[in-house]
Formats: C-alpha cells, structure tokens, sequence
C-alpha cells in the first residue's frame, strides 16, 4: 500500500523527525476542519432561532437546540407559492431516483455485456459512440429535449425526468460494465455457451452474480449524480413536479419577511442527506466510481 | 431458428440502446447545431440563416462577461484544486495514521449537490452575518469581507465553494496514483541516497503525468459545465457579473425566450468541451484497445 513510504520520504531521524510528524499531523487536521467547518455550521445554524443566528456568531453552538426549523423545512417551509415544506419534492426526487437508477443500471449492463462478450463487427465504434454522450455539455441538448418531453407528453412530469436521466445515464453505465466485462475471462461464457446457456441466461445466471461490485459502483454513481442533478430538473419541471435540488433553490430564494437561515441549513442537510449517506455507508464503491471515468484500470 | 435468434440476440439489444443514443445525443445536438444557424427567437424557424446568431452572440456584452468568468474561474479552480489536491495526496501518503478517516472527510463534499454547497457557502459568505461577522468579533472591526455582493470579486466566491467541493477528488486522483508508482524504483532512488524532496520533483511526479492529464480533464470539464453552483451562490449576479456560458444559455433559451442565440451559445460550449476530450478520449482508447 505505502510504497513511497518504505523507501523513506522523511528518513531524517531524531527530533526532526518527530517534528515533521507534527507538523504533518497539523496540517491534516488544519484541512480536516477546513472540510468540516462548513458542514459544522449548516448543523449549528439548523439547530438555532432566527433571534440567535441574528444576534450570535456563525461559529457559537447553539444556545438551546431546537429541532424548529427542521421541521419547518420538512412541512411548512413556502416554496414559491406553496407552503409544505420540502416534504413533497423529497418523494418527487424518490419518484425519479429509484426507476432512473435501476433502469439505466439495467440496460447498462446488458449493453457492457454484449459489447464485450458476444463481441460483434463494430462494437468497440458503437462503444465509444455512446462513451461520447458521457462528456457532452447537457446544455447541447436542453432545447431538443424540451420539444421532445413536449411532444411525448411528458412536459413537466417526473416522468419525463426518469427518462432524460435513463438516456444519458446510460452512457456512463456503459462505460462502468464495459470495463468490469473487458476484465472477465472469454472461456466461463465460451463454456456456459457449450453446455447450451443461452444469452440472457448466461448474463442473469452468469454475469449478474459476477458483476456485483459494478453494480454497486453504477447503482451509487448514477444514484449521486440523479439525485444531485439541478439542470435537467430546473429546465424541464415546473412547481409541483420540480426535484429536491430544485425546491431547495426555490426555498432559498423565496423570500418572506424575515430571511430564515436555520430553515435554510435545515433544508439544505435535508437535500444532502441522502447521497451523504451513502458515501458514509459505501464510501469505497463511490470513490471507484469517481476513479473509473478517469484512471485506467 | 432458436440458433438464428441467439446469433442476433446481442445484435438486438444493443442496437435500440445504440439508436436512443443516436437520437438523444447526436440528433439532438444536430437540432442544436441547426437551430444556431436560423433566425429562431420564441419559436424554432427552419429557414436557413447563415451565421446571424453567432455574429449576435459575439456582440452581446453578457457573453463576454461569460467567457471572462468561464476563464478566470477555470484557471482558478483547476490551478487550485490541482495545486491542493496532490498536496494533500502527499500528506495522506506519508505513512498516516486513521488515513480512511481522514480521507473520508476530504471527500464527502464531492458526494453533495453542488445547490447544497452553494446554499451552504452562501450563507458562511454572508456579508453581515457570516464570516464577517465571525472576524468582527475577533475584534478587527474594520475587516470587510462583501465580495458575494461585490460585482468585481463575486466570481472569486464561486472559486471558493468550488474548490472546497471538488479538490477532494482531485486529491483522490492522486492519491491512487502514487500509490502505483512502481515500489522499485523507489528503493533505487533510496540507495542512490535521493533525498524526499527529490524523490518527488525528479522520480513521482514525473510518473504522474497522465493523472495531472485525468485530473486536468475532469475539471476543466466541470468548469465549463459549471450551472447549479452559480445559480446556488450568486444567481448570475450581482446583475449578471457571475455569468457563465451555462447560466448565460439557461437565460436565453428558458427565461428570454431568445432560442438561435441559446443554440449558439451551447454549440460554443460542445467546441469547447470537444477541443479538450477528443484528443483525450482518442488516446485513451487507442490505448484499450492494444
């Protein structure tokens, strides 16, 4: 694991060396809190009174906790015109998140497996075809898509959300089970082919139990970039429809009287929960999937 | 038949997947591309016209503001995310203790919206109540710190949320990187009687350089996406002093309803992003398929 560190990158011994200890210690949890501080104060600010964000400082632990503004956020907060709270939005974007993730995990999947394992006449062009779809700036898309969602009906609707987020979510899921197959040697699916396994039975009898790492990978990745998605969302719901991020924006801008910054916070932790505990839960498989768009395997 | 079936099967699957995404990246983008050529406004219009709209767009005074953002926030935010995120990969990579832990709390920023972290930084940059505030009552009572509402140093705070959002994932990036630098080389450096500092300058960082390239991509990538933390931190403003040519294209095709210079504008963003994947993607395919 530690290569650079056998070979010594701080061999000076004695009180030098304990000193760059420290000093390395120091600077790690110098950055430590420069991560953390943040989330510290959307916590501490949640859990004040407007009187007390006013008056107090924005480093202070609250004086007396109050779960007020969180459940504020949850069911009363005005969103726009609507005063529920974030309540509906958050099922909105649960609505969206569930079928968008297993669907484009899903055809992900079948389509990595039968690039790489029933190998046909121009499947690396259709590969990296599709690979392209991972990098372009959604922007290039939004207008076509707007008509497109318009004349499907689906203007508006969460789902036309879990399509948008299918379609060029595939790319990605793609690109996630085409490396993890490319890795699985020819001759299990040769062998499963001889004793008579056809194609869909060789990949859900064969290749799904395989492949559980890549899809927790995928099922993590696609879950954090859809959930946080703001673009696709802003662009192509309106009110009722509008995902969690969307909501959130809209709270933070709505603006009556007095501007409530613990609701704010509250809300804010309310949008971030979800993926944030994920990372916590399966923090290896989200670091891979950031790993795999960029270093090689 | 069932043989015939099974030799098309995977034909089959993949073609409808292939063919959604003909249609919803490259028909999509061709419309695009299209529509930056006619006269659209409120409406599409089909009628060929030449280059009107990007001759508009170079004249519009906003899409400059843009451009200068686009710039300055990227060379910001890749230089600094760059710069921290292989210090911190160092410091992690010298033998630590609670290093999970320690990189688990570099890194949960990349699992959030970037809407949440704007909110989040919105409020620690309130002039008045927030960091401001926190130093006036340190007792220097003349600090001012306004530059969320300051036309001319908005755009740093965008820089500021960013970088503390995305340089975990750069730090990951070369974390795993050094972590596969060839172990014998190190210890030949070690009996050559290399120092640390040299280790790193002349025999690391060098064996580095195509996760400076990953690294460069990914956010230089991000940069020219960049949307939710703009709209979340600043909206654009003050006025529209922290447009991007993300938020610059969301404004013209869905509030001002001016479609052909939207397309034009977002067909000058797909160049942009092309100019620097392309050679990439070609080199790294290339190099798979060896």
């Amino acid at each position: 694991m530690s290569a650079a560190n056998s070979s010594g990158i701080v061999r000076a011994s004695g009180a030098g060396q304990r000193f760059l200890r420290y000093l390395l210690y120091a600077l790690l949890v110098l950055f430590c809190l420069y991560y953390l501080v943040p989330l510290y104060v959307m916590l501490t600010t949640s859990l004040k009174t407007v009187g007390e964000i006013r008056t107090g400082s924005l480093m202070a632990l609250p004086d007396a906790p109050t779960l007020g503004a969180w459940s504020k956020a949850w069911d009363t907060a005005c969103v726009g015109v609507r005063c529920d709270g974030l309540k509906p939005y958050f099922w909105n974007s649960v609505v969206m998140v569930v079928p968008a993730v297993l669907l484009s995990t899903l055809l992900g999947a079948l389509n990595g497996y039968a690039l790489t394992k029933w190998r046909f006449r121009g499947a690396n062009i259709i590969f990296a075809l599709m690979l392209f779809g991972a990098f372009i700036p959604f922007q290039v898309v939004l207008l076509p898509m707007a008509r497109t969602l318009g004349l499907l009906g689906l203007a508006g609707s969460v789902f036309g959300l879990i399509l948008v987020h299918t379609v060029y979510g595939l790319a990605f899921s793609t690109l996630f089970f085409r490396n993890f197959f490319v890795g699985v040697s020819d001759s299990i699916v040769n062998a499963a082919k001889i004793d008579g396994a056809g194609f869909f039975r060789i990949f859900f009898a064969i290749m799904m139990p395989m492949a559980l790492p890549a899809i927790v990978v995928t099922i993590i990745w696609q879950f954090t970039q859809i959930w946080n998605d703001f673009l696709f969302g802003v662009a192509f719901t309106i009110g009722d429809s509008n995902p969690l991020t969307v909501a959130l924006n809209n709270l933070v801008n709505t603006s009556t009287g007095v501007k409530e910054y613990n609701v704010d916070m509250a809300a804010a932790i309310i949008a971030a929960l979800p993926t944030l505990l994920v990372y916590i839960i399966a923090g290896k498989y989200f670091v891979r999937g950031l790993a795999a768009g960029a270093v090689k395997e | 038949m069932g043989r015939l079936l099974e030799r098309w099967l995977p034909k089959l699957v993949v073609s409808p997947l292939f063919a959604v995404s003909l249609f919803f990246v490259y028909g999509f983008i061709a419309w695009t591309v299209y529509i930056s050529f006619t006269r659209s406004g409120i409406l599409p219009n089909y009628d060929f016209a030449g280059l009107i709209q990007y001759v508009r767009l170079w004249h519009t005074p906003r899409w400059y503001v843009a451009l200068t953002n686009l710039f300055v926030f990227s060379i910001l935010f890749i230089g600094v995310c760059t710069a921290l995120g292989m210090f911190l990969a160092i410091l992690l990579d010298q033998r630590v203790r609670a290093e999970g832990a320690i990189r688990t709390i570099f890194l949960y920023p990349m699992a959030l919206s970037f809407i949440v972290t704007g909110t989040a930084w919105k409020w620690i940059l309130n002039p008045g109540l927030g960091l401001e505030k926190v130093v006036h009552d340190l007792g220097f009572t003349d600090f001012r710190f306004d530059w969320l509402v300051n036309p001319h140093m908005a755009i740093y705070t965008v820089v500021i949320a960013g970088v503390w959002q995305s340089s975990g994932y750069a730090m990951a990036l070369f974390l795993a990187g050094l972590r596969s630098v060839d172990d014998d080389i190190l210890k030949a450096a070690a009996i050559d009687g290399a120092g640390p500092w040299r280790t790193y300058t002349r025999i690391i960082l060098p064996n580095l350089r195509p996760v400076f390239l990953s690294v460069f991509i990914i956010l230089a990538h991000l940069s020219i996406k960049s949307f939710d933390l703009v709209i979340a931190l600043t909206n654009g403003g003050p006025g529209y002093a922290t447009d991007m040519p993300a938020t610059f294209m969301y404004s013209f095709a869905f509030q001002r309803s001016e479609l052909g210079t939207a397309a034009a504008s977002a067909v000058m963003m797909l160049a942009t992003i092309l100019a620097i994947i392309v050679p990439y993607l070609y080199s790294e395919l290339r190099e798979t398929n060896r």
